[in-house]
């Protein structure tokens, strides 16, 4: 961050680059496993596990957790959550290589820290309940979508980027 | 011919460490695109940074463009990929609230995740977030089902369900993102600059 300021190098890929390099990707999986990448399966894993082990008799009554609770099988033992994992390592590993890593929290200077993390909070909780109303998020049903020409993952991804348009400048005191 | 675990050409087995593997390149990717600052993913909402723009649908274009290629080649059947379903009102109005989630926080699913590996304390609350999003949508679950049930047309692509010929639409699709890169850096050039 500080080398960029004032040399203006780049400091992350070229856009196309890393698109191409994503494109591939995609490619890779499809060719291998038939099916597309994704991140918000992993999450959504993580809450029916968590909701079946503090009450196992709520989420057998709840048509949805229900859907993914088989008996003698873990949620968590999900190609989702393996792949979610490996994001993780991956961007720590990409992360690292840059110097990269740090706690902190990133925010406009023109906002506090407490606001930043009340609109975080806000946008996850959003985000999740959309992407179960939809069935999938950016990866899984716009990108992995789009790469099949599937007619739901050109609505979402319409849908997911015409709302985020029309809705910025509500929010660009947080951003600019 | 692929798809190669399906078919069973690949053991099953290796399913979960090819998930591994898979998950590690995609998150090195969006993590060297800059994809876990959140101020650098907001950019394309305000025109400062075009990054997911062109990341995003370079990725779409060439991924579409390989898919059919290695079908027309023989390798990979297309019919036996997975399609994502199309529920109308689901798709829309889920991505609806989506869309306002992601301006508001500035992460999707997927860049959050790497965003919290490198340590973001702000995308972990994201997580959190999204945690209780699912937990409400699941709590609920009755009440949104007519919307996550309903207006069903199918696992179809947009060849079926247009009729349309998949390599005009693939053709203009990439036509429409290559216009989308010219115009993003004009309007890139004239937006004032964030340095962030």
């Amino acid at each position: 961050m500080k080398n960029n300021k004032k040399t203006k190098f780049h400091v992350y890929w070229n856009p196309y680059y890393g698109g191409f390099l994503l494109g591939i990707l995609i490619i890779f999986t499809f060719y291998i496993t038939g099916r597309g990448l994704g991140a918000t399966g992993a999450l959504k894993s993580s809450v029916v596990t968590l909701v079946d082990t503090v009450a196992p008799t709520h989420a057998e009554g709840n048509v949805y957790y229900s859907k993914f609770i088989k008996k003698g099988e873990n949620p968590m033992n999900s190609w989702l959550v393996f792949e979610a994992l490996g994001v993780l390592i991956g961007a720590f590993i990409s992360g690292s290589l840059n110097n990269r890593i740090k706690w902190r929290v990133q925010h406009s200077p023109k906002i506090t820290i407490k606001r930043r993390i009340v609109f975080v909070l806000g946008g996850g909780i959003l985000f999740g309940l959309g992407s179960q109303i939809a069935r999938g998020c950016t990866s899984g049903a716009a990108l992995s979508g789009m790469a099949v020409l599937s007619t739901g993952g050109f609505l979402t991804m319409l849908s997911i980027f015409g709302s985020a348009y029309a809705f910025a400048y509500f929010f660009r005191k947080n951003w600019i | 011919m692929g798809p190669l675990i399906p078919n069973g050409i690949i053991p099953i087995e290796w399913d979960s460490i090819i998930a591994i593997i898979i998950g590690i390149v995609f998150g090195f990717v969006l993590e060297a695109s800059g994809f876990s600052s959140s101020r650098k993913l907001a950019g394309v909402f305000y025109g400062y940074d075009f990054a997911v723009l062109k990341v995003f649908f370079t990725a779409a274009a060439v991924s579409v463009i390989g898919i059919y290629y290695m079908d027309y080649l023989g390798y990979l059947d297309i019919s036996q990929l997975y399609v994502h379903p199309t529920y109308l009102w689901g798709a829309l109005i889920g991505g609806i609230i989506m869309g306002l989630g992601f301006v508001a926080a500035g992460f999707c699913p997927g860049t959050s995740l790497c965003a919290v590996a490198i340590g973001k304390l702000d995308a972990w609350v994201y997580i959190g977030g999204i945690l209780i999003g699912v937990f409400i949508f699941s709590e609920f679950f009755t009440f949104f089902e007519p919307l996550y049930d309903g207006y069903y047309f199918g696992n179809k692509t947009l060849v079926e369900s247009f009729g349309w010929n998949p390599y005009w639409v693939i053709f203009i699709f990439s036509i429409i993102a290559i216009i989308a890169f010219v115009v993003s850096d004009i309007v890139r050039k004239r937006v004032k600059k964030v340095f962030y």
